[in-house]
């Protein structure tokens, strides 16, 4: 079999071992918390006889190696159980909810990848003149500003002062493409200043790594123009790290819009995550848990499956 | 002239340099040099590091590395006053009219392409030829400059062929877009012996075809005299000597071009046989971890106390591997290792503090084998720290001695190694080995980096400091010169095993095996037709086989 192959079964492999990992974490979690589901449910005046009906029927006396292997199955059905609180399912409401989050980064992502990555190569084009200054200065200062800061400023210019986009990020079914694109468009922009630092800087970095390599001398020396330089002979050997760091900050726009849900009121997982952390919904929290650590993990793969295959003494051995 | 190809006149470059600790300053790299090439005449460009070669070869495109600038004087290419150039035209004449083979092709070329992208590269965007045309002169070229499988070597990465045969691509990549000027910036300094006199040969008849002129860039007189139509000898960025070839190898005028051509001029006698051991190795065989062959198999030598061992071969040969074994860094799988009279644990773990202080080290790359924050008096006095407890004043008066002893005077104590000379870095570096009172220190390649007379310098150093203090050198190099230079007795390894084991007299005298023969013979003398005559021995010697 090629190496290549291998090498990349075998990080499949270690990326379905660390979703099982996190899944036995996120189930211990929940259980050495303290407090009592169904206590939690009926309240302080619950009566024993209530207490012990409702923990039979929740399956709160069973063995917890019982208890994982029942919730580790349903999982794989794809039933991630019902919420405590309301009695829904929980893989219904998610769905919903992970479509929006899904959406929301789609959309910062698709402005903010390739915006990071050509800022990136602009600024290693102009390297320490102005526009590298600009560049770097204006994502640092976007970086450091804490996001719902950040949030509550684009709201302040762009939608009381100028009127221009709505401050809450309210979606329903039925709105178009056009209609929902614009309901989070302020969320999208946050989320775009908040990530393009990293993965900017990440490119720029990356570039003039490589523009040091005699092969880009070889490359100038050859008459090439500076941008077929940069684009054919630097880019190809900077595509590993700097995919790294975009998949990092994709994971980010999926696990880590918390606040800015929160912010604009959009409809995603962070919101009920939130809302159901406050409300000790332990079924709820475990199902998001996992939905973020199978994001985050399948992301990196992605990145590693990426290095793996770009590198080219990998992909054509000796 | 219509037949002046190149032109330099009274070139001056400069650039911006950033000492560690100091505001930078401005250097002057290359004075005031002038050059003529003629149209398919190979000139020579000579010197040591710091000649300004590179900087000059580099130069004749108009082209300079990071913050080097061509401040003064002018060069023409075909007539043209390159810098008087805009961007533009210069681009349309790199990669066309004058094309660049580097020093390391391993790193010259794009690791993420095929080699064949690469070489048809500038044919293609400065329009010369179409992809096929290009292709196949591509394929030509690599069958000319004797590459194995020409008609599909170019779909292969650069990691895929071996370092004598990226030398050879890249010089065909210089000849693709038929250009009227290639400069080779030591094209075969990165090889083994043996590997650069075949592609010495491929470079000399690839010239010799198309009748393209050549700027010849290399420290080895020896190198540049089997190639060039004439030499200009360079030291510190000005011209010290011009002449024909014939002239500058026989006859030269000035006192640094006689230096040059008279170096390796130590006359070492052979110590007599018979002395008591100080290091004995039988029967190692050792592999690196996760590998599946022996690096070293069945490797025994011994090395009498006071004398010079040299254990010679090419990369890979096992030189290196060797010294880890001995020094403990790599635990030999089966065999043996005594030390003055006394069992060595394989293992660096089971080793006795007197065992690591009786066997020392000094590497090729003297530079990376120092912390750059530390000063001279605090890398010497380390060891004497470490082995004998010395402190302060007492220390300070050892390492004193010891930089006299390596005839560098008292003002280096305090300085950094970013002060030193590539030389003055060894000499610290002796030092340090010597601090600890070794039996035998184990010297991998220490004059390989080094420019030729100033490594002529470190060995008879060596020489010295082996008469005064009666310590054995384990000496691994590939270069035979250096070889006959500081030798009692010498090992030839090839492919892991010792070819050859014996007195110096000996293993350097006739009958040869094979492989000695081949490395001997590989050595390029400082004479015309040397290379035509050594390649001659070879084809009668594979006719006769």
């Amino acid at each position: 079999m090629h190496p290549v192959l291998i090498l990349v079964a075998r990080r499949v492999a270690l990326g379905v071992l660390l979703l099982w990992a996190a899944s036995v974490l996120l189930f211990a979690g929940t259980m050495i918390l303290p407090g009592d589901v169904a206590q939690s449910i009926l309240g302080q005046s619950a009566t024993p006889v209530a207490l012990a009906n409702l923990r039979a029927e929740l399956g709160l006396n069973d063995p917890p190696l019982t208890r994982y292997l029942n919730w580790l199955g349903g999982v794989l059905q794809g039933d991630l159980g019902t919420a405590l609180t309301n009695g829904q399912d929980i893989a219904e409401a998610l769905g919903r909810r992970l479509g929006n989050t899904l959406f929301l980064a789609a959309t910062a992502a698709v402005i903010a990848v390739p915006l990071a990555i050509g800022l990136g190569l602009l600024a290693a084009r102009y390297r320490d003149r102005w526009p590298d200054k600009v560049i770097s200065t204006f994502t640092l200062a976007t970086v450091s500003i804490p996001e719902f800061l950040l949030g509550y400023i684009a709201i302040f210019f762009l939608s009381v002062n100028f009127r221009i986009f709505p401050s809450l990020a309210a979606v329903h079914e039925g709105m178009s493409l056009g209609e929902r694109l614009y309901a989070v468009s302020l969320p999208a922009l946050v989320l775009v200043l908040v990530v393009l630092g990293h993965m900017m800087r990440m490119t720029r970095a990356a570039i003039l790594n490589v523009m040091e390599s005699a092969y880009v001398e070889t490359a100038e020396l050859k008459g090439l123009r500076p941008f077929a330089v940069v684009a054919r002979h630097a880019f190809p050997n900077a595509v590993a790290p700097v995919v790294n760091v975009v998949m990092l900050n994709l994971a980010y726009l999926v696990v880590g819009v918390v606040v800015v849900e929160v912010v604009f009121v959009y409809p995603g997982m962070g919101q009920y995550l939130v809302d159901h952390v406050s409300k000790r919904d332990v079924p709820v929290v475990q199902a998001c848990g996992l939905i973020f650590a199978a994001v985050y993990i399948g992301l990196n793969l992605v990145a590693d499956i990426v290095s793996i295959v770009s590198n080219p003494r990998l992909r054509h051995p000796k | 002239m219509a037949d002046r190809l190149l032109e330099i006149e009274n070139l001056r470059i400069e650039a911006t340099a950033y000492p560690p600790g100091e505001p930078p300053r401005e250097v002057v790299l290359v004075k005031g040099v002038s050059l003529t090439l003629e149209r398919g005449k190979v000139l020579g460009l000579i010197g040591e590091s710091g000649a300004g070669k590179s900087t000059i070869g580099l130069a004749s495109m108009a082209y300079g590395r990071s913050g080097v600038r061509l401040t003064g004087g002018a060069v023409r290419l075909n007539g043209r006053d390159l810098m008087k150039e805009p961007a533009s035209g210069l681009r349309a004449l790199r990669g066309k009219e004058a094309t660049y083979v580097a020093q390391s092709a391993a790193a010259a070329f794009n690791p993420a392409k095929r080699l064949m992208e690469q070489v048809v590269e500038a044919a293609l965007a400065h329009g010369v030829a179409s992809r096929k045309e290009a292709e196949a002169r591509a394929v030509r070229l690599f069958g000319k400059l004797g590459l194995p499988e020409p008609e599909t070597i170019g779909r292969r990465y650069p990691h895929q062929v071996s370092g004598g045969q990226l030398q050879r691509v890249m010089t065909a990549m210089a000849l693709c877009p038929e250009p009227d000027l290639v400069i080779f910036d030591e094209p075969t300094t990165a090889l083994d012996v043996t590997t650069q006199i075949e592609v010495l040969a491929a470079i000399k008849e690839a010239i010799r075809d198309t009748g393209v002129a050549a700027l010849y860039i290399t420290h080895d007189l020896a190198v540049v005299a089997q190639v060039a139509d004439h030499i200009l000898v360079l030291r510190g960025g000005e011209a010290v000597e011009y002449g024909e070839t014939q002239q500058i190898i026989t006859a030269p005028r000035e006192e640094y071009t006689r230096a040059l051509v008279s170096v390796r001029s130590i006359e070492h006698e052979e110590k007599p046989e018979g002395a008591e051991p100080v290091l004995s190795v039988r029967g190692v065989t050792a592999r690196y971890r996760g590998t599946g062959f022996d690096v070293l198999s069945d490797v025994s030598v011994d090395l009498p106390a006071g004398q010079t061992l040299a254990v010679v071969g090419e990369s890979g040969s096992g030189k290196s591997t060797l010294a880890r074994v001995i020094t403990g860094l790599l635990p030999a799988r089966e065999g043996e290792i005594d030390f003055a009279g006394r069992r060595l644990s394989p293992a660096l773990a089971g080793r006795s503090r007197d065992d690591l202080r009786e066997i020392q080290m000094i590497y090729q790359m003297a530079d990376t084998a120092m912390n750059p924050r530390q000063t001279v008096g605090t890398i010497i006095g380390r060891p004497l720290s470490f082995y004998f407890g010395l402190r302060g004043e007492a220390r300070r008066r050892r390492v004193q001695e010891l930089l006299d002893q390596i005839e560098m005077g008292s003002g280096f104590i305090d300085r950094y190694p970013a002060e030193l000379s590539g030389g003055q870095k060894q000499r610290v570096c002796i030092a340090r080995a010597l601090a600890a009172k070794p039996r035998l220190i184990i010297c991998d390649e220490v004059t390989s980096a080094l420019d030729p007379l100033v490594a002529d310098g470190v060995l008879k150093l060596l020489l010295r400091l082996q008469a005064e203090e009666g310590v054995a050198y384990l000496f691994i190099t590939h270069d035979i010169a250096t070889v006959r230079a500081i030798a009692d007795r010498i090992a030839v390894m090839y492919r892991g095993r010792v070819q050859r084991y014996g007195p110096k007299s000996a293993v350097l005298s006739p009958p040869f095996d094979d492989y000695t023969d081949l490395l001997l013979a590989s050595v390029p003398e400082m004479r015309r037709g040397w290379l035509e005559e050594a390649l001659e021995r070879r084809r009668m010697e594979s006719a006769g086989n």
